[in-house]
């Protein structure tokens, strides 16, 4: 059965500006985001993409602008409490734990959930056993669904780029997230890879209704798989709608073609 | 041969002593990439504090039971050793976070020495006794083996027990706990650990604490057998090779390390000492270290550091 209904708005952001010094990476940028759809940002290298998605995830802070999580204004959110307002993110150069195993570094993204304090770790007491078992089961049904059974134990530097990409998604559902944050999640893969990962953003976008923010440099890609698409360029943004309507739109076409304004 | 096993014993029960130092580097190093010069201090800054306690607790409370006195002060003392972790995190740490490895170097260099003055400031500058009731006789061990036996120092043999529990248990506690889990994942990636809901902060006060009872531990073996002094805080320099040789990243190399470095030196002094005139064992270590590095920049048990070009 689908979770899947698109919803109210349950991101919004409204003119967000950030600059490095004279680089003005974002300008003025707005967009919302709808509960359980699929949005992608898109644009040429350089763009702005990565920048919008840490100024999401708090890692950035921009200059200007309003960040509005469920009807919340989020000025100075870092990434440790945008992970407790329930975004989880990817990372573009995966940013796994490398000298531990895929488990771990699953388990770890439950980290928010356990309750169970030190002390009741430290001497292994109840509290902490339970927990550890109940968070292990959520873990497993993870392992299943991206299927990664066969790799659970192996250290993550060990695996190949694309199966560390799927330990870096699981990871990310493990902290259970209303918005999912996916940081080029297709980069660098080949193409059954890539029709593997976009399956499982489909799926976990279908079955747990999560709401799945993604940038992506590969159009085609993401035409097939959104609901509703941006795209910056220079740091500003050119275009916003359905795929349809952005793939007519004259501005995107010479932003991607390279032709003369 | 009797006599070679005896140099050998005594040179990896105080090697364990140098692991215990080299640990609690490793430790911060691991969680928080700051290499923490202040290390030795905080081993200094324990003993005193154990010492000092020890006896004032009884003066206090009007008791006289050498074992409460005891188990109160080193129960205090952790409570100071944690009160420093989280006032390192607060004042220190919180602000440089992201700054460059030299600046955070530099900052643990002005908190070395700011333990040892404020240290010296509040227990007092002499030297003191800690008496936790380590046995001081020594034993003849393997006697049916060897004509004569070998002769142990019981207190080192029960000082390199106790360091090879703490050192067992905070594997378990890395390996198995969910906290544990969390510590591995900061020392991996910061910025991965925080985006997926890991609080910094409460690491790294998590971190410095255990480095803080790993000081406190070491503060109390050396503190017993030579007094809670000054001196100690430069035990903690004699541990550097320790970590050089071990690699700064490996739990296990901190201890091996340690061990190699303390047979090393007793087994140069005994036997090489006599050729070059003695006291090699001062910079022994500092040698073999050295030559380790032409080698393995990366020491025994570190990670090979690979950058893409």
């Amino acid at each position: 059965m689908s979770g899947r209904k698109i919803g109210e708005v349950i991101l919004d952001l409204k003119n967000i500006s950030l600059s490095f010094g004279g680089v003005k990476a974002l300008q003025d940028i707005s967009f919302d985001v709808l509960e359980h759809e699929v949005r992608a940002i898109i644009g040429p290298n350089g763009a702005g993409k990565s920048s919008m998605l840490n100024v999401i995830n708090g890692v950035y802070r921009p200059q200007h602008g309003e960040i509005i999580l469920r009807g919340e204004h989020y000025a100075n959110m870092n990434s440790y409490e945008a992970a407790k307002a329930g975004l989880a993110r990817t990372f573009q150069n995966i940013a796994l734990f490398k000298g531990m195993s895929v488990l771990d570094n699953i388990m770890t993204g439950r980290n928010l959930k356990m309750k169970a304090n030190i002390l009741q770790q430290a001497f292994w007491l109840g509290p902490a056993q339970r927990e550890e078992l109940e968070h292990r089961l959520k873990v497993e049904e993870i392992i299943d669904f991206l299927e990664i059974q066969h790799i659970r134990k192996t250290p993550v530097g060990r695996l190949p780029y694309g199966l560390q990409k799927r330990v870096d998604l699981a990871r990310a559902l493990a902290m259970e997230p209303q918005i999912l944050l996916l940081d080029e999640p297709m980069a660098g893969m080949n193409v059954e890879e890539k029709q593997d990962m976009c399956r499982f953003i489909l799926d976990v976008n279908d079955q747990f209704g999560t709401t799945v923010v993604l940038i992506e440099h590969d159009m085609g890609v993401v035409m097939d798989i959104s609901d509703r698409v941006v795209v910056l360029d220079y740091g500003k943004k050119i275009g916003d709608g359905t795929p349809d309507e952005v793939r007519a739109n004259p501005d995107v076409i010479s932003a991607y073609l390279g032709a003369s304004h | 041969m009797s006599f070679f096993l005896e140099t050998l014993l005594g040179g990896l029960m105080s090697g364990m002593l140098y692991s215990l130092v080299a640990l609690g580097f490793v430790l911060i190093y691991k969680a928080s990439g700051v290499f923490n010069f202040a290390q030795g201090a905080m081993v200094l800054f324990a003993a005193l504090s154990m010492a000092r306690f020890s006896e004032w607790i009884p003066l206090w409370l009007g008791m006289d039971n050498l074992f409460m006195a005891n188990v109160l002060a080193f129960v205090v003392s952790v409570m100071v050793m944690f009160a420093v972790a989280w006032l390192v995190e607060r004042l220190v740490l919180r602000h440089l976070v992201n700054q460059e490895g030299a600046t955070l170097l530099m900052a643990t260099l002005g908190i070395a020495y700011f333990l040892d003055g404020v240290g010296q400031t509040i227990f007092g500058s002499d030297i003191y006794k800690i008496d936790v009731g380590m046995p001081k006789e020594p034993v003849m061990m393997l006697e049916s083996v060897f004509e004569g036996g070998i002769l142990i120092n019981k207190e080192d043999f029960v000082a390199a027990f106790i360091s090879a529990m703490l050192v067992v248990a905070l594997t378990i506690f890395f390996q198995k706990t969910a906290t544990g889990r969390a510590l591995r994942a900061v020392a991996d990636d910061h910025q991965a650990a925080q985006s997926i809901g890991i609080p910094l902060g409460r690491i790294w006060v998590i971190v410095w604490c255990v480095a803080g009872i790993t000081a406190l531990v070491a503060g109390i073996i050396w503190g017993s057998k030579l007094g809670a002094q000054f001196s100690l805080s430069t035990v903690a320099l004699r541990a550097l090779p320790v970590v050089i040789l071990g690699g700064l990243t490996s739990v296990p190399g901190a201890i091996i390390g340690g061990l190699i470095i303390g047979v090393g030196e007793k087994l140069s002094e005994v036997y090489l000492g006599p050729y070059v005139g003695g006291g090699i064992e001062i910079w022994f270590a500092y040698m073999l270290a050295l030559v380790f590095l032409l080698f393995r920049p990366q020491g025994l048990f570190g990670e090979k550091i690979i950058d893409r070009v």
